[in-house]
């Protein structure tokens, strides 16, 4: 292997899994955390990485939009802190709003009132760590091809990758036809802009979506869709109850490792129904004659991708163990919060991707005329 | 390879047959043309092939389907994909995968074949169809012919015996037609697939078939035979068709090429002839043709549908039309030859123009320093190859799209800084698909709303609807009209508010012969009035007959502006058919010719 990152084919391109795994690992990390600032070296990492390594395909461009959505998490947080007050006892007061006095039903609740510093900035840190998660996830979108992550699913899951690959690129087509049939209230002499107006356009979207997708089976139907293979009908039952009777392993598996009491047979039963859904789905994938074409292979650099995320969230779990106070600075009293060394340098490793993962193609400008 | 035995189909509650008595063979390795003016049934035949008639549209299927020695009744679609490859009208929903490799794979996935075979395949077929620097591209990006192409390509991987396709080049510029054409002559040729597919746009796909079935009517039977042979008779038929009938040539050309080599005669009696409606003198007769618009429209007598079956072989047809016109049955506006005089008065300031105008979509620059002046009466022709920003000069006009630059004003005001209220008084847009202007659950109701829009007095939407589609009900929802109904409806209701400039947008798509031919007439009926109009078409024949000035696009910018025999005689991909066989000679229309023939005989 050489040093330098190769550019990105279909050939080379990392596994979508190892994005996704990557990403979940920053994820786990946030959640361990309420430092203001490891967090906002998490939200640089995957930021960074999301910088270097994206594409221009349309799922590349989610990115800012669960950056907007972090931010209004955040923002969410903190109106509810200032207007529902805070369970955090302060001595910073910022200012007191009028309380609005609740029946006796409500206590507990209180609308309005004293709002404190320390009640705000606990906000801040609990709201950062969410919509960290939340950009965390969005990094994954923005990196991984959602089509390719389902066509890793198995067989029998097909067609339910399908079915979600249909709704994904049936939204951007919604929102064109939105934007197309806003555009031609214009034409008719109606304002093309505020609320009614997307009302008025609802039902001939709809519509053209309705129109859309009866089209769209009818050409998957005449391509083949839905061939299916002879089972035997010994096979088929055994499918069925194995499915069924592993899916009620898992839950009763993990009701006994949540309840008290049963952590004994908890794990087991959960592992065996694991093991029996997993067979079925196994078994039910041979009536499926489906082949695939050119499947991504977990190769080295997935490896490495999806080894940086796990170690970000190891590292930061032990470091949670080890000082658990340097990852949750206090906000009562008011003190400004310290980067603790080894955990900042342990969320770096999540840097790697950035180095190791294939480079995109820079895609070229394309004009397409109004959407169609 | 595809037989069809004494077929009829019934859809659901209708009371009849869509189409019947269909007994038909079409022969391996044939490139065949379904043809036929609209609603006749040419879909339903093509989907009865490959099975979605009836087992995914429903209705009742009588007689017997079988391609490749498969009877669709006992095989479903999924069950035939195999051996039949269907691309429908639009391309976009034929696209289950988001990558050009993916969607060109997708269909041997469901094959189950196995995956060195489909490595193999997608190569090859990339290759042939000349898309291999697409491979890895989001679909959505891509412009309409290579979207096409993908199309074509993601059912050849299967490597199936027929292909299907139903109406492949209509939504497509000149250029790219040219290119899917190529590829389907490759199939034929190279790999003996046998090619089923059906056309409105015969100019460009006549010459490649090695048969013709025509279905002349509804509820008629298919006549098949050799392309010239169907082309003599057939209500619906390209241009050099017409002026092959016209000057009684035979056997009929049916390519440019064969139309040259028969047309030296022609050429020299033409040689000194002005084209009508070009020279003061012929405009001074076209007047009051044009100004009848409206009387013809409604009396279906320029469809050229109604009178071609009578299979009177040989006789010209334009010489019919002709003798009719000189038994008093009405004028035929369509005798006008050519479009409307411009009216030589242009003291008043422009209905519209552009300055300098760009325009900027996202990161592109969709317009890039645009002049433009539209005149009162003035017709404009605005050509070039998809996204070369067409739309959005267009969409300019009506203030869809703000100027990065330059400035646009349309009767004075800036349209983009205009409330729609008052816009719609100085300028009106039929978009590409005219159902987006239509909202309402029946015709009248439609009507009563662009009135409101309009500030009109009740009724005046109503009265161009009867003057447009005499036959349409009050009643009728505007889905269950046909493309050329659904079309003229939406002008009506653009012109309730008597726009000064009138702005179409590919009006031509999915329209036949016949409604082609009323919608010319409708338009030089306006523009006789004092109209300005500017069409985005694809269709040279179009603006042959229509326009008074062609304005080229490309890439946002204009690169050929001028009179239209002008600046079509001279291009290649431009020139309509009858100007490519008469070269260098300035004609570009059948009537024109015949108008000259007529005088000079």
């Amino acid at each position: 292997m050489s040093a330098l990152a190769p550019r990105a084919t279909r050939s080379t391109a990392l596994h979508a899994g190892a994005w996704w795994l990557w990403a979940l690992g920053l994820a786990a990390a946030a959640s361990r955390t309420t430092n203001p600032l490891l967090l906002g070296l998490l939200i640089g990492v995957a930021g960074y990485v999301v910088a270097a390594r994206r594409t221009d395909a349309p799922w590349a461009r989610s990115y800012g939009a669960f950056l907007k959505l972090g931010l209004l998490v955040i923002g969410i947080r903190l109106v509810f802190a200032f207007f529902l007050g805070s369970p955090i006892p302060g001595t910073h007061v910022l200012v007191t709003l009028p309380e609005v006095p609740l029946p006796e039903w409500a206590r507990g609740v209180r609308i309005g009132g004293r709002v404190t510093a320390e009640g705000m900035l606990f906000a801040f840190y609990d709201g950062l760590k969410l919509g960290t998660l939340l950009i965390c996830v969005g990094a994954a979108n923005a990196l991984a091809s959602p089509a390719r992550l389902l066509k890793s699913l198995p067989g029998a899951l097909y067609e339910a990758g399908v079915a979600v690959v249909v709704a994904m690129t049936f939204a951007p087509n919604l929102v064109a036809d939105v934007q197309r049939l806003r555009a031609a209230r214009r034409l008719r002499g109606r304002p093309d802009r505020g609320f009614k107006a997307l009302l008025q356009v609802g039902l001939p979207v709809l519509e053209g979506a309705l129109e859309r997708s009866v089209a769209l089976a009818a050409a998957m139907d005449a391509r083949g869709y839905g061939r299916t293979a002879q089972v035997p009908p010994a096979v088929r039952h055994t499918t069925t109850t194995l499915t069924l009777g592993g899916l009620l392993g898992v839950c009763a598996g993990t009701y006994g490792l949540l309840a008290d009491t049963g952590a004994a047979y908890g794990l087991p039963v959960l592992l065996a129904g694991l093991a029996a859904a997993l067979g079925g789905l196994w078994l039910g994938g041979r009536r499926s004659i489906r082949s695939r074409y050119r499947p991504d292979r977990w190769g080295v650099r997935a490896w490495l991708v999806s080894g940086s995320g796990i170690a970000v969230a190891a590292l930061m779990i032990w470091a949670n163990s080890a000082d658990p106070a340097a990852l949750h600075p206090p906000a009562v009293p008011l003190t400004a919060p310290v980067l603790p060394l080894w955990p900042a340098a342990g969320v770096l490793v999540g840097l790697l991707p950035a180095f190791v993962a294939p480079l995109p193609p820079r895609a070229e400008p394309y004009t397409k005329e109004s959407p169609q | 390879m595809i037989r069809f035995d004494q077929v009829s189909v019934t859809y659901g509650d209708a009371a009849e047959p869509a189409v019947q008595g269909i007994d038909l063979t079409v022969p391996e390795g044939e490139l065949c043309l379904l043809v036929g003016p609209s609603g006749v049934g040419k879909s339903t035949v093509l989907n009865a092939v490959c099975g979605l008639v009836p087992h995914f549209t429903g209705g009742t299927l009588h007689g017997r389907v079988t391609v490749a020695g498969r009877d669709t009744r006992t095989h479903r679609p999924r069950e035939l994909a195999d051996v039949v490859g269907t691309v429908g009208q639009d391309p976009l929903a034929h696209f289950v995968t988001d990558t050009v490799e993916d969607e060109l794979a997708y269909g041997m996935e469901s094959l189950g074949l196995a995956p060195d075979v489909m490595r193999r395949r997608v190569e090859e077929t990339l290759d042939l169809l000349g898309l291999a620097d697409l491979r890895d591209r989001a679909i959505t990006t891509l412009s309409g012919g290579q979207q096409q192409r993908v199309a074509i390509g993601s059912v050849l991987t299967t490597h199936p015996k027929v292909l299907v396709l139903d109406e492949p080049t209509s939504a497509l510029d000149p250029a790219a037609a040219e290119e899917v054409l190529a590829v389907l002559q490759r199939l034929v040729h190279d790999l003996g697939t046998t090619v089923l597919l059906a056309e409105h746009r015969l100019e460009r796909v006549v010459q490649y078939a090695d048969q013709v079935i025509l279905l002349p009517a509804p509820g008629a039977p298919p006549i098949t035979g050799a392309p010239a042979d169907i082309m003599a008779v057939s209500p619906v038929h390209p241009p050099v068709v017409a002026l092959g009938r016209l000057a009684e040539w035979s056997p009929l050309p049916l390519s440019v090429r064969d139309a040259r080599r028969r047309a030296s005669s022609l050429r020299e009696r033409l040689v000194g002839v002005e084209p009508g409606g070009m020279g003061p003198e012929a405009a001074a007769g076209d007047g009051d043709s044009a100004g009848t618009v409206g009387s013809d429209a409604a009396s279906g007598a320029g469809t050229g549908t109604a009178d071609g079956g009578g299979a009177r072989k040989r006789l010209g047809r334009w010489r019919r039309r002709d003798a009719r016109t000189g038994t008093g049955t009405g004028a035929d506006a369509r005798s006008a030859p050519a479009p409307v005089p411009l009216p030589v008065t242009t003291g008043g300031p422009p209905a519209a123009e552009a300055v300098g105008l760009s325009v900027r979509r996202g990161r592109i620059d969709a317009l890039h320093r645009v002049d433009l002046a539209v005149r009162a009466g003035e017709t404009i022709a605005l050509m070039g190859r998809n996204g070369a920003g067409k739309s959005t000069l267009l969409g300019t006009l009506v203030g869809m799209h703000e100027p990065a630059a330059g400035s646009v004003r349309v009767g004075g005001a800036a349209p983009h800084r205009t409330g729609p209220r008052t816009l719609l008084r100085h300028v009106g847009l039929v978009p590409q698909e005219p159902r987006d202007l239509l909202y309402a659950d029946t015709v009248a109701a439609e009507c009563a709303a662009a009135d409101h829009d309009a500030d009109a007095a009740p009724g005046t939407c109503r009265d161009l609807v009867t003057r447009l589609l005499p036959d349409v009900a009050d009643g009728t929802h505007p889905r269950d009209l046909s493309e050329g109904q659904r079309l003229a409806l939406a002008l009506a209701v653009v012109l309730t508010a008597r726009p000064p400039l009138l702005l179409l947008d590919e009006p031509t798509r999915g329209l036949d012969y016949a409604a082609k031919g009323r919608l010319v007439q409708l338009l030089r009926g306006l523009a006789a009035e004092g109209h300005a109009i500017v069409l985005a078409t694809h269709d040279v024949e179009l603006a042959a007959e229509l326009a008074h000035r062609v304005v080229i696009l490309a890439d946002g910018e204009i690169v050929a502006d001028g009179p239209t025999a002008e600046v079509v005689v001279s291009s290649p991909a431009f020139a309509p058919q009858v100007a490519k066989v008469l070269a260098p000679l300035p004609w570009l229309t059948v009537p024109q010719v015949a108008q000259a023939l007529e005088a000079t005989a």
